[in-house]
């Protein structure tokens, strides 16, 4: 395959995200201007201009109207997708770190860090159908785990919230009381930070990825570990395969460490793993510095990946990618 | 503007005049856009004018190739959101910005081994270390890394590692060399190429690439990298495909060249396929490098 490359930011990226109907995709970067590509050829539709500092995170709505986004401004904002308009503005007293809509585009949890005194939290949030009727308090605020909280995504039917970051914890909230009600256990879990976190197509599991060099596959409901997979670089992002059974992780060398090495030592490959066997496929090769976001299209027949090189790579699998046999 | 509305009469303007309006548009001034083709091999021209820093008129023709991808299924919505207007800094984008490209290199889903092989079964990499295995390998112990069996340390993929960093080797390279440097020029900056373990030059690079390289001739035009993978594959690892394409216009020149991993797997390669018909072409399968033995 011929990839695709996307030039459109200055800085390290940090996330990826597809669209429901897989058109479009959109980039965060440490820059501070998140950007929308369409999905096939990788053309820039257009920027979202209103964040004064890095954007972590973002997500998209359901009918691919409004966008959400977070950003260590200390602001998550509503976006109107077509136009770049903002919509509003969420203030925090810290970065925001991660943002996910909640099936029905109803809800949003966004998380926030450590800063100053305060705690990391969790913030839910309504989202109002109309924008002028948006307002910016929280429905329910989660605190209690130390350090920063790298992801926050809701969990089946909306009833939980799972939630893991520096504390290599995987936890899962109630949306109803918001008491804690599951913990992963220290032994089998992560023994570093988390560094991102992928649901399934279905929502039924989930797969986390951490500084400890694994990716550990979880049920969304029991939090029972299911897969681990072993790698022997930093998980810096990780994806799943909405058509096969496969798993896609990115990462590389702490990025302080690339110039002083050479290339094939950092290892900025996506590694590509059997789901089911926990076996290594195959590897793309392509950034020049650790890969900080990967997304699979809905569509399943290609990934993107973005890197500290501040590129998005978009690939389109060549057909015999779909009878790769073990 | 105020100087063509003062002198409507004069369509010319004087250059004393238009230095003093300096931060003003003059884009008026400039031919319009240009844009010719796709022609039938899909090439595009783009000619625009512009003002530089200097304020000379400078011409830039962009020439782009336009291919057509394949047509995804998308929805009603989809193919409404194809036609939204451009927003954000993607009004103002310039032809020659180069936003997006489409990488000049082949990249495959590498495979950590070949297709149908055990786990247990590597293949020595190679044909020197495969007739060294049939003595007993254990002479080949890796001085970097300190790997055994594996590959000679000129070969050791961590070979370009300065100092043993943290977790990227299996045992920390234990360089004498790198150790006295680092004792006798204790903060003061070493070049890359100066540090211990960066004897490797230029040649040695190089000489990777037509190693059991294959030369085919007589592709057909619709041969691609791809296809050619195909046709060696059944015969061993296949380390690099490449087929020769014109710049331009993106089609084969008809030749390529294929590395294999085992010289055997090369040979085996070379006496099966070469007059072998395919695709109404009878290819021609040769050893790329004239071989002295």
């Amino acid at each position: 395959m011929r990839p695709i490359l996307m030039k459109g930011h200055e800085r390290p990226l940090t996330y990826l995200k597809y669209n429901k109907d897989g058109d479009l995709l959109f980039s965060c970067a440490k820059d501070h201007t998140p950007t929308v590509w369409f999905a096939d050829n990788g053309e820039r539709l257009g920027t979202y201009r209103g964040h004064n500092g890095a954007v972590w995170c973002c997500d998209v709505s359901r009918d691919s109207m409004t966008l959400i986004t977070g950003s260590a401004d200390q602001t998550a904002k509503l976006w109107n997708v077509e136009t770049g308009a903002q919509l509003f503005t969420f203030n925090f007293d810290s970065p925001a770190r991660s943002v996910d809509f909640a099936v029905g585009d109803k809800l949003a949890v966004i998380t926030t860090d450590p800063f100053m005194e305060l705690n990391s939290a969790i913030h839910v949030k309504r989202i109002a159908r109309d924008p002028a009727d948006q307002g910016g308090e929280s429905v329910l605020i989660l605190k209690g785990p130390q350090g920063r909280i790298n992801r926050a995504v809701w969990g089946p039917l909306n009833r939980t919230i799972i939630s893991a970051g520096e504390d290599a914890i995987v936890r899962i909230w109630d949306t109803e009381t918001g008491k804690l009600l599951k913990e992963s256990d220290k032994e089998t879990g992560h023994k570093k930070t988390i560094t991102s976190l992928a649901k399934a197509a279905d929502g039924s599991h989930f797969l986390t990825g951490s500084l400890d060099k694994s990716a550990k596959l979880w049920d969304a409901r029991t939090l029972e570990l299911i897969k681990t997979y072993v790698t022997e670089r930093p998980v810096n992002a990780v994806t799943m395969s909405p058509l096969l059974d496969h798993v896609v992780l990115g990462g590389g060398q702490d990025a302080s460490a690339v110039t002083t090495t050479d290339h094939r030592a950092g290892k900025f490959e996506a590694k590509f793993f059997d789901k089911i066997l926990q076996e290594e496929i195959g590897g793309v090769k392509g950034h020049f510095g650790p890969i900080n976001a990967l997304a699979f299209n809905p569509d399943g027949k290609s990934f993107s990946s973005g890197g500290e090189d501040g590129y998005v790579r978009l690939h389109h699998f060549d057909p015999d990618y779909f009878n790769i046999k073990i | 503007m105020s100087v063509s509305t003062q002198n409507p009469t004069q369509p010319k303007l004087r250059w004393s005049e238009l230095d003093e309006e300096d931060g003003e548009d003059l884009d008026f001034l400039l031919p319009p856009k240009q844009v010719i083709g796709p022609d039938e091999n899909g090439v595009k021209k783009v000619i625009e004018y512009k003002f530089n820093d200097d304020g000379n008129k400078v011409k830039i023709t962009t020439t782009t190739r336009v291919r057509k991808l394949a047509n995804a299924r998308l929805s009603k919505r989809a193919l409404e959101r194809r036609n939204w207007a451009k927003f954000g800094d993607a009004v103002r984008e310039d032809v020659g910005s180069r936003l997006t490209m489409v990488s000049t290199e082949e990249i495959l889903l590498e495979r950590p081994r070949a297709p149908g092989s055990k786990p247990e079964e590597t293949k020595a990499a190679g044909d020197s270390l495969a007739q060294l295995g049939k003595g007993g390998a254990v002479l080949m112990v890796c001085r970097t890394c300190g790997k055994k069996g594996d590959h000679w340390t000129s070969r050791c993929p961590f070979k370009d590692l300065a100092a043993p960093a943290e977790t990227f080797i299996d045992k920390p390279a234990a360089s004498e060399t790198a150790a006295a440097a680092a004792g006798v020029t204790k903060g003061t900056y070493v070049p890359p190429g100066m540090r211990a373990g960066a004897e490797r030059t230029g040649t040695d690079m190089r000489r990777r690439n037509d190693e059991n390289s294959v030369r085919v001739t007589n592709l057909s035009e619709d041969t691609r990298e791809p296809d050619l993978l195909e046709l060696f594959r059944p015969f061993g690892a296949v380390s690099r495909v490449y087929v020769a394409v014109d710049q331009k216009t993106g089609i084969s020149r008809g030749f390529g060249f294929v590395n294999f991993v085992n010289k055997e797997d090369a040979q085996r390669a070379i006496n099966k396929l070469n007059g072998y018909g395919y695709d109404n072409l009878i290819l021609r399968v040769e050893w790329a490098t004239p071989r002295t033995n």
